[in-house]
């Protein structure tokens, strides 16, 4: 096996709190293989995107990505670069689309000319030559008539059209790794369906690797390849797509597939996680979803569960689990 | 005339709310935006009826011209046969007591001034429930501990309390005054899917145990599947089909149902593969497409489509409104269509007309 595109290592994000620096993702690892499709999936305030922000060297003051982290991608350590090289990795190997399409784009200046622009910070090429290569990624994207929308400004788009302007900015560069956090959450389901598959094509197409932000396993099932489940700023459980769906192991992870309303539930309750997220700063001593746990005992009130390996992708970090594979 | 079914709790007919677009210095009026262009629905006592369809097709407008939170510009209302449009304001306070709403954000829908105690209070005070000050009190406490909310936390503001929490704060308001119907405006689209569950959960058990009634607005059709017995699915501000939950996802009649349920995510590892079956964006209300309003972005389209404007064809369980419905290929769960059709859940199907 080659080395990884991206290998994240021990990552810990820390903010200020009255009591010093609370960690809000802690010692995490993660690795995407090259035009590998990576889901990271969880519930609001895991962590996620802050892991996501930390990969672009993005996350917003006064966090910080503690000393002991490595994120390296292709062979290069993202944390030592400096500000110019960080500058072009952003836009140009990494590309990244958010959930807002509408306060991601400037509203006054075209779209086409805001997708030119990041042409040329990362090629010099004539403006007509941009310009053509421009209309050729509106139109990779699905825009119809993209010569004319070249010089549409963001308002004149539907929520749709925008998000694939911010798709084509993002793969301008031909970036290796593209990171989507929550790219159809604030989309229709008619539109949703759309992007869904512009996303698959294009990862076929051109072998970018994806790391995909999501709360949505229905989003997971139709483009990942792999998963890993956060909760509470750390892993619980990876695997493939199929191995998570079909299954999961991690109590949280089987709590979250069952509270899913499907047909199969209709007139019986759904399953519920007991009481909320517990917020960084707040975390249990031992594993931290052991206060809503159905199956917790002793040892997971006091004590963090390492990795227990179940298959060559699948891995859980729960001391239930443990027992069940060694037992 | 209009022939009303004798045990509908809510009927609408021909609802409309058309908002004005104004501009010029001197704000003439240039177009409307017909958010609502005659929607017609019976809700049955007991029955959870959903109303789903993207955003901008005009599911909220019609909740809250149900209200009267929005004056609708036509068509009519009769709650239990009483016509709620040609109601004064006044005259129309007392129905707000039996309808009640609960929106998808609590963190606008509660005041931040109001402790949780005198949030959920506050209907019954405005329709002199309770009483006294220390029997509402004593109501709110129960309240609380119905919605599995500690009675503690009363004298508490909403933005000490989590998502989940303040939801279950709005449904323990609306609650307060006692309606019959509940208004559920996107109440769990802004929650996590644990939370979800919990809330899902939560409003079923009232169901059962108060007899409420549902209108369920909501863009998510897993929840409409899971929770539904009937769905109303609308395009543009129409209704373009309407049936049992169980038909509509067996056997969609509409091509904008088909499209709609195609695009919905599989949590099957085995069925992957999304089908974006609906072409391009959805228009504006403003100005909506000449004959079907579905036409440009339908598959199975025909020329007359772009001109001429669909009848409702009646189903047995409800209606579609598209030309091919009457020449569907009949499949397993296929309705059948009947000259006088009837709507509603099969124990009331004996007595419910259409105009």
């Amino acid at each position: 096996m080659s080395a990884p595109l991206l290998s994240v290592e021990n990552l810990v994000l820390t903010f200020p709190a009255e009591t010093g620096r609370i960690a809000v993702v802690d010692k995490l690892n993660l690795t995407i293989a090259r035009g590998e499709t990576l889901a990271l999936v969880g519930e609001s305030g895991c962590g996620k995107s802050l892991t996501a922000l930390a990969i672009m060297r993005l996350l917003p003051k006064p966090g910080r990505v503690e000393a002991s982290s490595r994120i390296e991608f292709d062979g290069r350590n993202l944390l030592e670069l400096s500000v110019p090289q960080m500058r072009a990795v952003r836009g140009g190997a990494i590309g990244m689309i958010f959930q807002e399409p509408m306060t991601s784009l400037n509203p006054v200046t075209t779209v086409g000319d805001q997708v030119l622009e990041a042409v040329w910070l990362h090629e010099k090429m004539s403006r007509s030559a941009a310009r053509e290569r421009v209309v050729e990624l509106l139109h990779m994207v699905g825009i119809p008539d993209p010569r004319a929308r070249f010089s549409a400004y963001p308002h004149q788009l539907s929520g749709g059209l925008k998000q694939r302007v911010m798709i084509a900015m993002a793969m301008a560069m031909r970036p290796r790794l593209l990171i989507a956090d929550e790219p159809t959450t604030a989309l229709d389901a008619t539109i949703r369906a759309q992007i869904l598959a512009l996303l698959r094509q294009l990862s076929f197409d051109t072998g970018t690797a994806v790391l995909l932000i999501t709360h949505d396993f229905g989003v997971v099932n139709e483009i990942a390849d792999r998963v890993a489940v956060m909760y509470a700023g750390m892993i619980v459980e990876e695997g493939t797509r199929r191995e998570l769906l079909s299954h999961p192991r991690h109590p949280y992870a089987q709590g979250l597939l069952k509270s899913i309303p499907r047909p199969e539930a209709r007139g019986n309750k759904l399953l519920e996680i007991k009481g909320v997220v517990p917020r960084p700063g707040r975390w249990p001593p031992g594993c931290r979803f052991a206060p809503r746990c159905p199956s917790a005992f002793d040892r997971c009130q006091a004590e963090l569960p390492h990795r227990t390996t179940l298959s060559s992708s699948q891995g859980a970090w729960c001391h239930l689990v443990e027992y069940e594979v060694h037992t | 005339m209009t022939i009303l079914s004798a045990d509908a709790l809510l009927e609408v007919r021909g609802l409309q709310t058309w908002f004005p677009i104004r501009s010029g210095v001197l704000r003439r009026v240039r177009g409307q935006v017909r958010a609502v262009d005659g929607v017609d629905l019976t809700i049955y006592p007991g029955e959870t009826l959903a109303l789903v369809g993207e955003s901008g097709c005009g599911k909220t407008t019609v909740g809250r011209s149900l209200l009267r939170l929005i004056e609708a510009t036509g068509g009519n209302i009769w709650y239990d046969g009483v016509n709620l449009s040609r109601l004064s304001l006044a005259a129309f306070k007392p129905y707000r007591q039996k309808m009640q709403i609960v929106m998808q954000d609590p963190g606008a829908a509660l005041d931040p001034r109001l402790t949780v105690r005198d949030a959920i209070a506050e209907g019954m005070e405005a329709f002199g429930l309770g009483a006294s000050w220390a029997g509402r009190t004593e109501r709110v406490a129960d309240l609380m501990r119905r919605v599995s909310l500690d009675p503690e936390l009363m004298w508490r503001y909403p933005h000490e309390f989590s998502g989940g929490q303040r939801q279950r704060i709005s449904i323990a308001r609306a609650l307060a005054v006692e309606p019959a119907l509940l208004i559920c405006d996107e109440a769990t689209s802004a929650l996590d899917v644990s939370i979800q569950a919990q809330i899902l959960n939560l409003l079923g058990e009232l169901k059962a145990e108060r007899g409420l009634t549902y209108l369920f607005i909501t863009h998510d059709l897993g929840v409409v599947r899971y929770f539904a017995d009937r769905v109303a699915v609308m395009y543009l501000g129409r209704i373009v089909e309407l049936g049992r939950t169980e038909r509509v996802f067996n056997a969609p009649q509409h091509p904008y149902t088909q499209a709609l349920l195609a695009s919905i995510p599989s949590l099957d590892p085995d069925r992957r593969g999304v089908k974006a079956m609906a072409l391009g964006d959805v228009p504006s209300p403003s100005c909506p497409p000449a004959g079907c309003h579905f036409h440009p972005r339908c598959a199975v389209k025909l020329p007359s489509c772009s001109t001429y404007d669909p009848p409702v064809v009646p189903l047995r369980d409800g209606l579609s409104r598209c030309v091919l419905a009457p020449f569907c290929a009949g499949g397993e769960g296929e309705p059948e269509r009947t000259a006088v059709p009837t709507v509603g859940p099969s124990a009331n199907a004996a007595g419910a007309a259409r105009p």
